[in-house]
């Protein structure tokens, strides 16, 4: 047999790039194959469910009250100047529910839930698991990468609605121990301005973010390779491609509801 | 190749395993260059040979965790190259396969582990007949009292026995053993030929395993292989195996201190 090493298509690094697009794509192809077809894996998903969204709770709790109530302090010079500090329920909530709790709560959860699912099955498969489940006639696709991109792409919704929430919360108490304004008073100038679309938005982001967030973890672990060095950068590139596509797509959902507007 | 007959094949006529002409690289790596080996109903092959000579490639090949790049693998009669995905996942209920790092499911106890394959491939079991069933097969590993224990406080020899009771659970009639032996001291290393005795006799499996270990190979192998530079260049009982007067084969097992 020759041993001559194979020519590049186009160039070695090209080559490896659209490969990479290519594995993709096949591996969202099976996801959507695997999602549709039975046996489910409901066990699993809900335990999922618990582990993504759960256990993230006390951080998006924290980090929705701080950045409402920070949003509101920074918010209030400015709106100073022209006599509108009336305005600031309004301006914080369009602000948290178009924009801030979709992606606070989605770039924490790359972090905390992208980089554990990149790690959970990159250690895996250094360590034949998945290997194993594939000899005992377990689909560890379904298994494993179906029911965590499920279980995200149901979870950071309602983490973002939760967010949200916790959002106009730290803001209410900063507006009413400097406004003296009533929850009433709040809640009725929060949602005035607050429409359909800015939630169906806010939604359709979450949606794609959790999906993006469970599939990017998911692949990078599922094929990950070369030993422990493969688990850690599986976890690192989890994060830094999920964070990197959910500010592409928010730059795109953005664009195409401002179309609608 | 120099070949002579094992001491035991039951039925010598019926082959479980057969391969022949099988070649797989990784890249420019050349690994296995036509490789032939049959393996009868009931028997054991040992297969031996140094690192990196593809051993490992060849029992994930057989089990199509890996496709071989040209050649002929045929498991209980049906070429598994050529199987769908429903024929394979039938002929993998019944390949047991041991890893050589154990590959147990660390989130969750032996007993989740254990059951993990039953629950998916064998329909409508009551929770008390998976609970009998768990039980039974740990039983038989001698580990029983480690059911709620998690893998990551097993030590390596328990860890290789739970490994082992998982493919058990399935009722295998192929045994696939890639380095049972591996990182054991020699006590433990004992016992678990014994198991690998103790399983061929109790499940009546026909088995594979993988070894550099020539006690281990001695204590449980019918046959062995000696596989280098990517072929078989020796094949027979321990005595004619070892009798060989090639200098690959000879430097073998003066490296194991068996000469």
């Amino acid at each position: 047999m020759s041993s001559s090493r194979k020519q590049a298509f186009i160039s070695p690094k090209i080559d490896q790039f659209l490969l990479y697009f290519y594995q993709a794509y096949q591996f969202l192809g099976k996801f959507f194959w695997e999602l549709v077809r039975g046996p489910f894996e409901f066990q699993e998903i809900v335990k999922q469910c618990y582990q993504i969204g759960y256990k993230s709770l006390p951080l998006i709790s924290l980090t929705g009250f701080i950045t409402g109530m920070v949003f509101t302090k920074q918010s209030r010079p400015s709106l100073l100047e022209f006599g509108a500090t009336s305005w600031l329920p309004s301006l914080v909530s369009i602000a948290i529910v178009r924009a801030l709790a979709p992606l606070i709560t989605s770039l924490i959860s790359a972090g905390r839930v992208g980089s554990s699912i990149g790690a959970e099955l990159g250690s895996m498969r250094v360590t034949e698991q998945i290997d194993a489940m594939e000899v005992s006639a377990v689909n560890p696709f379904k298994f494993l990468v179906v029911t965590r991109v499920v279980a995200s792409t149901i979870c950071i919704p309602i983490l973002s609605f939760y967010c949200a929430i916790v959002g106009l919360m730290g803001s209410f108490l900063d507006v009413t121990l400097n406004e003296k304004t009533n929850i009433q008073a709040f809640i009725q100038e929060a949602f005035e301005q607050i429409t359909f679309l800015d939630i169906g938005s806010a939604l359709v982001k979450a949606v794609a973010y959790g999906f993006t967030i469970g599939t990017v973890g998911c692949y990078q672990g599922y094929y990950a390779q070369k030993g422990t060095q493969g688990v850690g950068r599986a976890a690192n590139t989890s994060v830094v491609l999920s964070m990197f596509l959910i500010f592409l797509e928010e730059v795109a959902i953005v664009q195409v509801t401002n179309w609608f507007r | 190749m120099d070949t002579a007959e094992g001491k035991a094949t039951s039925s010598p006529n019926e082959k479980v395993i057969s391969i022949e002409g099988l070649y797989k690289s990784f890249g420019d790596l050349h690994v296995l260059k036509g490789v032939d080996l049959d393996v009868y109903k009931g028997e054991t092959v040992v297969v031996l040979g140094r690192s990196g000579t593809g051993k490992s490639v060849l029992i994930k090949i057989i089990s199509r965790l890996l496709n071989a790049d040209r050649g002929s693998v045929k498991v209980l009669g049906q070429e598994v190259g050529d199987l769908n995905e429903k024929e394979l996942r039938n002929l993998r209920l019944k390949i047991g396969f041991s890893f050589q790092n154990s590959a147990l499911y660390d989130s969750m106890t032996v007993g989740g582990n254990l059951e993990f394959p039953l629950v998916r491939n064998v329909k409508n079991l009551s929770r008390g007949e998976i609970n009998k069933a768990v039980e039974e097969v740990l039983d038989s590993v001698g580990l029983l009292q480690t059911i709620n224990q998690m893998p990551a406080e097993l030590s390596g020899g328990q860890r290789k026995r739970i490994g082992i009771a998982r493919t058990l659970i399935m009722n295998p009639e192929i045994m696939l053993y890639d380095e049972p032996t591996a990182g054991l001291d020699p006590t433990t290393c004992i016992e678990i030929n014994e198991l690998i005795n103790e399983v061929k006799e109790r499940y009546h499996t026909t088995s594979i395993l993988i070894t550099h270990d020539l006690t281990c190979a001695k204590m449980t192998g019918d046959r062995l292989a000696i596989l280098l530079d990517g072929t078989f260049v020796s094949e027979g009982s321990f005595e004619h195996v070892f009798s060989n007067q090639d200098e690959r084969i000879k430097s073998f097992y003066d490296y194991n201190f068996i000469k």
